[in-house]
């Protein structure tokens, strides 16, 4: 149920960005998040589209990158993600792996385009 | 189209009230820790048990959240100590907001430990940070032995994993064993504690815990502060 705050929050950061470009509109911001991060992608993206609904970024797309959790093995240091909790390292089958990260709930890109040249233009010739 | 790299964490606005808060707890030495889980696990329970036994001279306060009512900081004052309701109206969570704006009033510099009961809620506390040093979660044993599974969030966050109700494990199928494992293969590291607050089997331990996690909190404190 929290996801409603965190599109918020998404949408916040959105419009934090765009003030530092002005004559550009965002068309898709793309954040990741760990599964041990406790958010559910569906009800986010639910929530992330009900708030951008008939408002100036309608159509704004969001991008969720789901991650595993990721490991470091203790023995051989190799990184690797876990799947089903297993934490037994890949290389060298050592069950001595640490939990390294899997809750983040980041931002990582955002996508604009330029306001259309001919629109402006358009106006200018009116 | 032009992709530009965005940098930080989407609850940012949260996780900078929760670094000040967690920056002044340091600074009075404060521990404060954030109790966790479903709806009636026994966290008030659990608390009234805690302050009951506690000295009454302990500089301990406690925040206790709900969605509606003063029922549990009712509860909990007859003991004596500072609590302090918050009602989040409806929010499923408490966040570093809420705990900044109740605890305006109190002088930190007169407590040693702040206990925080979150929103009985398994997913949604296990994202906000309140500027705690340790979570803790509680699990009952009229709960299902794969809710660490279920709810991954919570115990790979916990420090502290508290099976509470364990008068009754004569009479439900819970399977402490398996309930432990699931718990260690979320977190490998967790530590278990298993209380009944009827009988008051592992009240010590938890007391204890607590006093070990106060002495390595201010080892903690000392050390960054050298």
């Amino acid at each position: 149920m929290h996801e409603l705050g965190i599109a918020n929050s998404i949408l916040d950061g959105v419009a934090k960005e765009i003030e530092r470009r002005p004559g550009t509109r965002p068309t898709k911001v793309g954040v990741r998040i760990g599964q041990l991060a406790g958010v559910d992608p569906d009800a986010l993206n639910f929530a992330f589209e009900a708030l951008t609904l008939e408002t100036d970024l309608q159509g704004l797309k969001l991008a969720i990158e789901f991650r595993a959790p990721q490991a470091r093995c203790r023995d051989c240091a190799n990184e690797y993600e876990i799947h089903n909790y297993d934490l037994t390292c890949p290389a060298c089958q050592s069950p001595n792996g640490q939990c390294i990260g899997g809750d983040e709930l980041e931002f990582a890109y955002l996508e604009v385009e330029e306001d259309e040249p001919c629109a402006a233009g358009r106006k200018s010739s009116e | 189209m032009n992709r530009v790299p965005l940098e930080g964490k989407v609850l940012n606005e949260n996780a900078r009230v929760a670094a000040e808060l967690r920056e002044r707890f340091r600074q009075h030495r404060v521990l404060v820790v954030n109790l966790i889980s479903s709806p009636g696990s026994g966290k008030t329970t659990l608390l009234e048990k805690t302050l009951e036994n506690l000295p009454t001279a302990e500089r301990v306060a406690v925040l206790t959240g709900d969605l509606q009512t003063e029922n549990d900081a009712n509860r909990l004052k007859r003991y004596g100590f500072p609590v302090k309701q918050i009602v989040t109206g409806g929010t499923c969570h408490l966040d570093a907001r809420m705990i900044e704006k109740h605890i305006a009033d109190w002088d930190f510099a007169k407590l040693d430990l702040l206990i925080i009961e979150n929103v009985g809620n398994l997913v949604c506390p296990s994202s906000y940070d309140l500027g705690e040093a340790a979570k803790i979660v509680l699990l009952s044993v009229t709960e299902g032995e794969d809710k660490p599974l279920k709810y991954p969030s919570i115990f790979f966050k916990s420090e502290l994993m508290v099976l509470t109700k364990t008068d009754l494990l004569p009479y439900v199928p819970f399977d402490i064993q398996e309930a432990v494992e699931n718990a260690r293969r979320v977190h490998p590291e967790i530590e278990m504690l298993r209380v009944s607050c009827l009988t008051g089997n592992g009240l010590r331990d938890w007391l204890n815990w607590l006093e070990r996690r106060k002495r390595t909190f201010l080892a903690d404190v000392a050390e960054t502060v050298a």
